[in-house]
């Protein structure tokens, strides 16, 4: 469960919402600019709120004198571009949680290994990011992503870098793996049509609010 | 008529450039050049050469990839000011920068009560050849540096951060090697910068054989010494040093590109 207090002032209004998150999948949508990307990124630890407090499975992460560094919050976040590291390969990429948690380097990797079979990678393993198609390089976010078992998923407009001809099949995708997770995942689109594919349990933001 | 202008124009400044370091090449024969060459003077410039441009390229890597990095990420009071200051030592001549480092650590310099203190004597050693290089090599890796940080795309840093990866570990396995041709580039210009330096090393180490004569010191004294041929011989050993890393500067834009 994530539990979210937060307030901001952005250029054009104060992001403000109170919110919780239950284990599965929640679906941010509204349009470009309500603050659904910055609101993921204060769980994240990537952007500090002005004040309140941010919480996930009663850990505190946020609040006054309290702001855990985003290397330590276990939350895994899935960039809008995937920032899939350039210059590793698509194996070691998935493996960077292992290593980061202390894991040796063959260890991770074997470890990782398996995440590139279940996500259909395997042949990709050797394979630089630059050469791989939209949506493998989304896959490959997602494994790397859920290798090391985050206590939370964010994802930032995961659609957003893809065609219109695969987008549906890697929604599809992404809906079948997300649903295998027991943990919070909060999905953030701008789309509607992505809202209404995943049929998830939505929350819609507006001017930096929780609207309707 | 325009085209045959900007031509002849173009070949006149080649040409200038060109001949004369070529003439440098032309002046000894092969024979003569191994032997001057491996003569003791031309072996200790050498040597004295090698440890000092190594010394200050350590220091500038070591103090000036910090620096770079602040100066492009960092928002801080007088940010502007500090990298004005790292600029400055391009535009400084170098025999004003040898007389403002003997001015600061000299015997009689601002410095001078701490350094005897610690018993350290810095002007006219080996140290200040060293010193003399970073004041003037520097700028070169700083400003590759601080571009190089600044034109990479945060999202990396901040992916390696939320797969919990600590900061200094983040830098060392993502903003370092994704910023690896800035940094190569820069600091290969900032050794042969270091390498040529003339100017401030004599005003602040002097010219001592064996302890601060490094290569140019050793071009300029066999001149004055009317030793010309040492002075060809180790000033072909420049130019073809300046030549090589013309060239790999060439490939690592190359590479990045």
């Amino acid at each position: 469960m994530i539990e979210l207090r937060v307030s901001k002032a952005l250029r054009e209004f104060t992001l403000e919402v109170e919110l919780a998150f239950a284990p599965g999948v929640t679906l941010m949508v509204g349009p470009s600019g309500a603050g659904k990307s910055t609101l993921l990124r204060i769980i994240a630890g990537l952007t500090r709120p002005d004040e309140g407090r941010v919480a996930i499975d009663g850990r505190v992460l946020h609040e006054r004198g309290v702001d855990v560094s985003a290397f330590r919050r276990e939350v895994a976040y899935v960039f809008q571009e995937y920032a899939l590291f350039p210059h590793l390969d698509v194996l070691d990429n998935v493996a960077y949680g292992l290593v980061a948690r202390g894991s040796g380097r063959a260890e991770s990797r074997v470890s990782a290994q398996r995440w590139l079979e279940r996500f259909g990678l395997t042949a990709l393993a050797t394979a630089r990011p630059r050469t791989l198609s939209g949506g493998e390089r989304q896959r490959v976010a997602l494994a790397r992503a859920l290798a090391w078992k985050p206590r939370a998923v964010l994802l930032d407009e995961p659609f957003a870098a893809l065609d219109e001809a695969t987008r549906a099949r890697v929604r599809d995708e992404l809906r079948v793996t997300l649903s295998s997770l027991d943990v919070p995942i909060v999905l953030v689109t701008h789309d509607d049509s992505d809202a209404q594919a995943f049929s998830a349990r939505t929350v819609r933001l507006e001017r930096g609010r929780v609207a309707g | 008529m325009i085209r045959a202008a900007v031509a002849v124009a173009a070949a006149l400044l080649i040409l200038f450039i060109a001949i004369p370091l070529a003439t440098l090449y032309l002046h000894l024969s092969p024979a003569r050049f191994g032997a001057l060459i491996t003569s003791p003077d031309a072996l200790s410039a050498l040597r004295i050469s090698l440890i000092t441009t190594v010394a200050s390229l350590a220091l500038t890597l070591l103090l000036g990839t910090p620096l770079a990095y602040v100066l492009a990420r960092g928002s801080f009071p007088g940010r502007e000011i500090a990298d004005a200051i790292v600029d400055l030592p391009i535009v400084v001549p170098p025999a004003v920068a040898g007389l403002a480092l003997l001015f600061a650590f000299g015997k009689l310099g601002l410095a001078a009560p701490l350094l005897r203190a610690l018993h350290v004597e810095l002007a006219f050693t080996t140290a200040a050849v060293v010193l003399a290089q970073l004041f003037v090599g520097t700028p070169f890796y700083v400003r590759s540096a601080r571009a190089g940080f600044a034109s990479l795309d945060r999202s990396f840093e901040e992916a390696s951060a939320t797969l919990g990866m600590g900061p200094l570990r983040t830098f060392a396995r993502i903003t370092v090697p994704l910023a690896m041709p800035a940094l190569a580039g820069g600091a290969v210009l900032a050794w042969a910068r270091s390498l040529g330096e003339f100017g401030a090393t004599i005003m602040f180490a002097g010219n001592l054989p064996g302890v601060t004569q490094t290569l140019p010191l050793a071009v300029y004294l066999g001149l004055e010494n009317g030793d010309v041929d040492l002075s060809a011989a180790l000033a072909v050993v420049l130019v073809t040093i300046a030549l090589a890393i013309v060239a790999l500067a060439r490939i690592i834009e190359r590479r990045a590109a």
